[in-house]
Order: C-alpha cells, then structure tokens, then sequence
C-alpha cells in the first residue's frame, strides 16, 4: 500500500481540517480554558462532529457509524492536534469504540450514540502516574450474578463527563471489561485540570455492584480487547502529536520570515535555517511511520502493535521537538500566553504521556526482538 | 586549624544558630522567594529575620567589600559559606537583581557616591530593582534599542518602551538602557541609567507567560525625568556596563542549571514507575536518561566551581559566562523535562492541593525561558564561536 493518503482520505483531511477550523480553533480551547468551563468540552460541538460523520468513523455503519478505517481516524486525529481542540473523539470514538465492537447487542447500542455524537464513553485504564496496562490492580471480585470492582483510575480521558465508563479489572480468569454506569453507588469521579486544559478525571470504584451483563466480551479476554483498542489509540495520539508538531512547526517557519534582529530576517541565521531543516526531516519520518502503523491496522498486520509503539514514540519525540523549538525561535514572545506555541507544548507534553511515553516504547520494541 | 577551618566551624556555628528553621528546606514554591524592597513581601516572619541576619554580615553579597555593605569574604571564604548553606539546606535569603546584575556593574563602573548610596541598599534587600533592556524591536540585537533620553541640561527626558521587563509592576527602581545619541553607530550611542519606578510617566503592563505567571511586562516611559547624577558609567558607552551586567546575569541563569530540585530525581521515578527485581528503575530508557543528566549535572557544578577560581587567577577564558549560560540553561531545561516524565500523569496537573497547583508542570514551562532570557541560546553559541574562530569581521 503507498504511504500516502487516497483522494477520499485527502477529502476527510479537507472536510476535518475546515470544520475545526471554522468551528473549534485554538481561540475555542482558549474559551473553554479561561471561562473555566466545568466541562471543558462541548457537547454542542461533540454532537456536529456525530452529524460530520466524524465521531463515527470507526464504527460500522450496522451500529450507526461510516465503517471507515484507521487511516480515517488518524486523518480526523491530525486536525485535532493542529487546532488543539479538546474532543472527546479520542477516549469515545477511537478508544471506547473500539472496545464496545466486542460487546453484546445492548452494549453496541453505545456505539451508535457515539456515532451520533450524543454519548461520551471514557475507558478507564490506567492506576499509577505512567501508563502501564500490565500492572492494572484494580479487582473484580464475583459478587451474586455479577463483579463487585474495588480499585482507582487515573488519567481517564474526559471521566468526568462520560455517560458510561469502561472499566479495566482482575477477575481469576484475567483482565476483564465492564461497562459501569457512573451514577451507580460507589461510583466517584474527580477532574483533573491538566496543563493543556484538555479533560481527565480520577475514577474510584469502591464495592461497585454491576451483574454479569456488564462484562464486554469474555470474562478473562480483555487484554486482546484492550491490545487493540491500545493499538487504535497509539497510532491516533501520533496522528494528534504529528498535528501538534506540524501546526507549531508552520508558525515557526511564518515567525522565521517575519521577525528581524541584527538588520535581517532571523530565518536568514544558518543556525536556525539548519535546525528548521533538520525539524522538517524528522517531522517527514514521524508522519510516515504514523501513517505505516494506521495503514497496519487496517490490513491487520501482524506487527501492528509494534507499528503502533514505532508511531507513538517517534511522534512522541519528534512533536516535542517541535514544540521546543516553536518557543525557542519565538523567543521572548514564545514565553507569553497569549501566543499559540505554549499552548502546542503543553498539548504535546499531555499526548506524550498518554498510552506510553517514547521509554515505553522504546522499552517495548527492545523487549518484542529479545534484547 | 588553617585560617580556612577556623572560619568553616565558625559559620557552622553562626548558622545553626540563626538559620530559622523555617529558611531551611527546598522552597515549596515561588512564593517562597524573598525579593526585598519597599513593600517586601516575606512567607513568615522568620524569612524577614534571616535575611536581616545575613544582612547585617553582609552575607546576602559574600563578596562584596565591606565599605559598601558586603561580606568581604575572600572567593574560598564565600565558597565555604556557600557549602555550609547547603548543607543545612538553607533558602538563599534574598533573590535580588540588585545583588547579581547592578552591584558588580556599579562595583566596575559606578562612582564612588553611587556605590555608597545604591550598594548597601542592595546588601539590605530594601530596594528592588528591575532591568529595563529589550525592547520590542531590540531584543537578541539588543544595540537596537530606540528609547531615547534627550538632554535637559541636568536632566535627561526619557521616552519609549520596554518589554520582558521582569517584576516591572513589583520593582522599586530599574536599571535601563538608553539611546543618548542617535548619530552614533548603535553601540556607541547608549547610555545606562537609573532611575525611580515611581517617577511620573512611567508604566507598566503585565503579560502573561505560558506557566500561567505574569512576572514581567511591558514599561512605558513618557516623558520621565532621569537626574544626571543616576548615570553609571560614560556618557554614550553604556554598552559597556550592558555587556559587564550582562556577564554576570548569564553566568546567574547558568547557575540555575546546578538547582537542586528537591530530591533526587531518580528517587521521583522510582515512586511513579517502581523498580524492578534487582531495584532498577522499572524503565531502562528512562534510567539511562537521568544518570546521564546526573553526570552532566555533577560535571556542570564543578566546572562552575573551576570557572570562579579562573576569573579569580584571571585565566577565565572570554566566553565562560555564554558558556555557563548556555550549558546551564538547556541542562535546566533537560531536567524539568525529565522531572516531567518521571511525574507522569500526576505531573500535568494544573491545578488542585495535590500537585500544589500545578507546580512541577509550571516549574518546567518556566525553564523554558532559561534559554531565551539573558541572552539566547543562539546568542551565547555565536558569542563562542566567534571567540573561538576569531575570523576576520567577526
Ligand atoms: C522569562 C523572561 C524574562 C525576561 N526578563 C527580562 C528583563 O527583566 N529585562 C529585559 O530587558 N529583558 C528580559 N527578557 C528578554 C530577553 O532578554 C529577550 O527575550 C531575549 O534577549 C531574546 O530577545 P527576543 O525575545 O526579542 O527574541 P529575538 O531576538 O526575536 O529572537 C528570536 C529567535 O531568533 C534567534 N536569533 C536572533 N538573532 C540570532 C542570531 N544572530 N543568530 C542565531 N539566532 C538568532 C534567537 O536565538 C531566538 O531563537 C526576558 C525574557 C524572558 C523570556
């Protein structure tokens, strides 16, 4: 398959990027921000983006959705990163979605309110501080007909607005998904605002009884389940960091050409022309190998998991080039708030740590080929 | 016991017993910081008293003669006081750009009733000063600047504008750079003059960082009085005292690369990532980074040790405070990125009691300025370079 993008992909890119544009650019973030929205998302912009055809791109048209593929949601990913709107299209449509694919008949109900724009469904995964799906503690013990969930999640991407949580525990069979209804007792959900002014919350469970339907797929089968919605969401949050970098990127090239010190354009300097060079070569390599790891998914590869971690580490490190270069060409402009390039740092910082930082992966790669 | 001795369990002594304990510790914060000045804001009482203390010995500038206020302490005396505040992890009194940026300027440049009126003020943090360089055209190419003083006989009228004047809206006074003849080629026709923040016609405007602070702004001066006596220096070569100033606010960002935060960073990691059988930090890449950085830190410290003999025996080579500035500032940067991986999802907190407010996050957006501030990255590269090749035009 050639690692560019077909002409319908090019027209989602089109579609997605001039939505965004007329609909939710950075002054949008900036008003959730500094309005201290008590969501920091829109409901009103989630439900265009259901109309859009974008909250469902995933998903199949049987359930509601464009039955569209990876790419797609990568292409979608990007804008996102460029206009660093906050969305619930990652935690709903990319990670949610993919999980509720194994779910029963009631459950992919969701996946058409995704798909419409009207549900936001946050997977609950993370404990700690660093992402780590081999250490999840939090327990499923059987309890009547059902689970009884006792643990805490951290990091749960817009957790404390969901309409539904996923929820990854132990049972003795092995990982297991659930589908948890926040309002339930023992339920509590805490936001956290994050420096990108982007939405997590902390989501404790304490003695939660759920019965048996809740379970999504098998009892003891959610680490394939997860694996792939992990995979979905690696190679999306690379779309988002290549986004991010690039967007940063471009200001930077229009302040190289714009802004005089010495008597000249400081885009004149060698040594930053060079760094431009160098930031525009690595920023080539992470769109493709991001575009590899999405194309992987679609065709199933065998090695599209590792395609994922190649994405998200390299896009991970290149974005956060980006964005420090992005300041420091800025100079002291770069600094201040009211310019755009903190706002891209910030972003970066936030994706890069979200499913695993550039160590994880690179942690993960050595381990894949036994070193 | 050499003389040296004699003066270490001396000061241990003194110290102990006047170090309050609530000075001793990491700052929790900047709030923490002391800055001086006539509405000196201090964390608690004790602050106010331990920088009275050091005050009075001069301690606040160690080096400093004692005519003017200083401790007058040899550079091996001031490096025993320094160690000895380390080792009961006392806060550094004062945080003063009069103290690292006007005092050595006035020291090589100001006359004799300059030092006397403006240096003992210094030592006793009872004026804040602020320093009034760039402006919105002249900022790395700082000869730029356009603000002119025009001679009243005697007194100069000042207009223009500045910009990233840090603490503007907070200092007392400011230490400011001026076009005094337009004519001249534009190294040649600055002058660097003081003067009151609260003189009529001048402003300030603060600005917002990205950490979410707004400690500098733009100054605007229309029509300022600036008596003649409150010129440091020769008229029309204030680049010199500029580029003396800046000397020492370089080799001060620099410093900041040497800031212990806290506990070891390794340490951090440790709780957020755990370790594994053998007790490693449960993530090798990870690891390796921060030994790395552990070393080039260590390294850093004793090169800055090594850099203030040099300047002592005279044999510092030209470049060594771009040097410092450079190194120490993107070795800052490293580390709050490295802090900020170590933190994980805890670290991008903004807000709320457990992160207290977002700070390690906003500590390491502030680094970012590290580089830029003082002089850039770029800036102090060039300034090397061109020591190094000693081209020809260069
Ligand atoms: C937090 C902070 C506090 C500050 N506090 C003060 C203060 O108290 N008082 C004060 O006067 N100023 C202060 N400054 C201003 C600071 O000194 C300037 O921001 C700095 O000198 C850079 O100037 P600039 O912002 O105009 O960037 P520019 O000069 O516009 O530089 C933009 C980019 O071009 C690069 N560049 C420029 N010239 C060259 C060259 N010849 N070769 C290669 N690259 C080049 C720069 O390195 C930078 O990356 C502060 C700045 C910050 C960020």
């Amino acid at each position: 398959m050639p690692l560019i993008l077909t002409e319908e992909q090019t027209m989602l890119q089109e579609a997605a990027d001039g939505f965004l544009n007329d609909n939710a650019p950075i002054a949008h973030l900036r008003k959730l921000r500094d309005e201290r929205d008590p969501d920091g998302v829109s409901r009103d912009l989630w439900r265009s983006f259901g109309e859009m055809g974008f909250a469902g791109v995933l998903i199949d048209e049987a359930d509601g959705g464009l039955g569209l593929g990876a790419v797609e949601a990568g292409v979608i990913a990007e804008s996102l990163g460029r206009t660093l709107t906050p969305s619930p299209f990652f935690g709903s449509a990319v990670l949610s979605a993919t999980v509720l694919k194994s779910g029963d008949e009631s459950q992919r109900q969701w996946l058409g309110r995704i798909a419409g724009g009207e549900a936001i469904v946050a997977l609950a995964m993370d404990e700690g501080p660093k992402h780590a799906p081999a250490r999840i503690t939090t327990r499923a013990e059987r309890s009547g007909n059902g689970f009884r969930l006792d643990g805490a999640k951290s990091f749960v991407l817009d957790g404390h607005v969901a309409d539904t949580l996923i929820v990854a525990a132990q049972t003795e069979e092995g990982l297991t998904l659930f589908l948890v209804d926040p309002a339930m007792a023992g339920v509590s959900r805490e936001r956290t605002v994050m420096v990108d002014a982007h939405n997590a919350a902390r989501v404790t469970l304490s003695g939660v009884e759920v019965d048996a339907g809740a379970v999504i797929g098998a009892v003891g089968g959610g680490e394939a389940v997860l694996e792939q919605a992990l995979s979905l969401g690696r190679a999306c949050a690379a779309s988002t960091l290549v986004g991010a970098g690039d967007q940063a990127f471009k200001v930077t090239l229009e302040y190289l050409r714009t802004r005089k010190q010495f008597g000249k354009l400081i885009g004149e300097f060698q040594a930053l022309q060079h760094r431009a060079a160098h930031l525009f070569t690595e920023l080539e390599l992470a769109r493709a190998a991001t575009l590899a790891a999405l194309q992987a998914i679609d065709a199933g590869r065998e090695d599209t998991s590792l395609a994922a971690s190649v994405a998200k580490a390299k896009a991970g490190r290149v974005a956060e080039l980006a964005v420090q270069e992005a300041v420091q060409m800025h100079g002291g402009v770069g600094m201040t708030d009211e310019f755009d390039v903190g706002l891209f740092m910030k972003r970066v910082r936030v994706l890069n740590e979200l499913l695993g930082d550039a160590h994880f992966h690179a942690e993960r790669l050595a381990r894949a080929q036994g070193f | 016991m050499s003389d040296l001795d004699a003066f270490r369990t001396q000061t241990r002594a003194w110290l102990e017993a006047n170090c309050p304990p609530e000075c001793r510790g990491p700052l929790k914060g900047e709030g923490d910081m002391v800055w001086g000045g006539r509405d000196a804001a201090f964390p608690t009482p004790a602050h106010k008293v331990w920088l009275d203390r050091m005050a009075e010995r001069g301690w606040t500038a160690p080096e400093w003669p004692a005519e003017y206020g200083g401790g007058g302490l040899s550079r091996e005396e001031a490096k025993v006081l320094a160690s000895e505040m380390r080792r009961i992890q006392a806060q550094p009194p004062l945080y003063s750009f009069g103290v690292w940026m006007l005092g050595p300027a006035l020291l090589a440049f100001g006359t004799e009733e300059q030092k006397k009126r403006f240096l003992p003020e210094i030592v006793r943090g009872e004026i804040r000063w602020c320093q009034g360089y760039s402006e919105p055209g002249a900022g790395s190419d700082l000869a730029a600047i356009q603000t002119r003083a025009e001679d009243r006989g005697d007194h100069w009228i000042v207009n223009g504008q500045k910009i990233w004047t840090s603490y503007a809206d907070k200092a007392d006074w400011i230490f400011c750079l001026v076009r005094t003849d337009p004519d001249a080629p534009k190294h040649l026709g600055i002058s660097f003059v003081l003067f009151d923040m609260a003189t009529p016609g001048v402003t300030t405007r603060p600005i917002t960082l990205i950490s979410g602070k707004s400690p500098f702004c733009e100054t605007f001066f229309d029509d300022v009085r600036v008596e003649k006596e409150n010129l440091v220096g020769t008229l029309n070569r204030g680049w010199d005292v500029a580029k003396h100033l800046l000397a020492h606010e370089r080799t001060m960002i620099g410093a900041m690369g040497d800031a212990g935060v806290g506990r070891p960073l390794g340490q951090v990691a440790a709780e957020s990532v755990g370790l594994d059988e053998a007790g490693r930090l449960d993530e090798p890449m990870l690891r390796a980074r921060i030994a790395e950085l552990d070393i080039d830190a260590a390294a850093f410290r004793l090169a800055m040790e090594r850099v203030g003999d040099q300047v002592k025996a005279k044999q510092a080579h030209p470049a060594i405070a771009s040097m410092l500035k450079y190194y120490g500032s993107e070795l800052n940067k490293r580390r709050h990125e490295l802090v900020m991986a170590a933190g994980g999802s805890e670290a991008l907190e903004w807000e709320g009691e457990r992160s207290k407010d977002g700070q390690a996050a906003r500590d390491w957006l502030r680094t970012k300025a590290n580089s830029i501030e003082g002089g850039t990255s770029e800036v102090q590269l060039n300034i090397i370079a061109k020591h190094l090749l000693q081209l020809p035009g260069a």
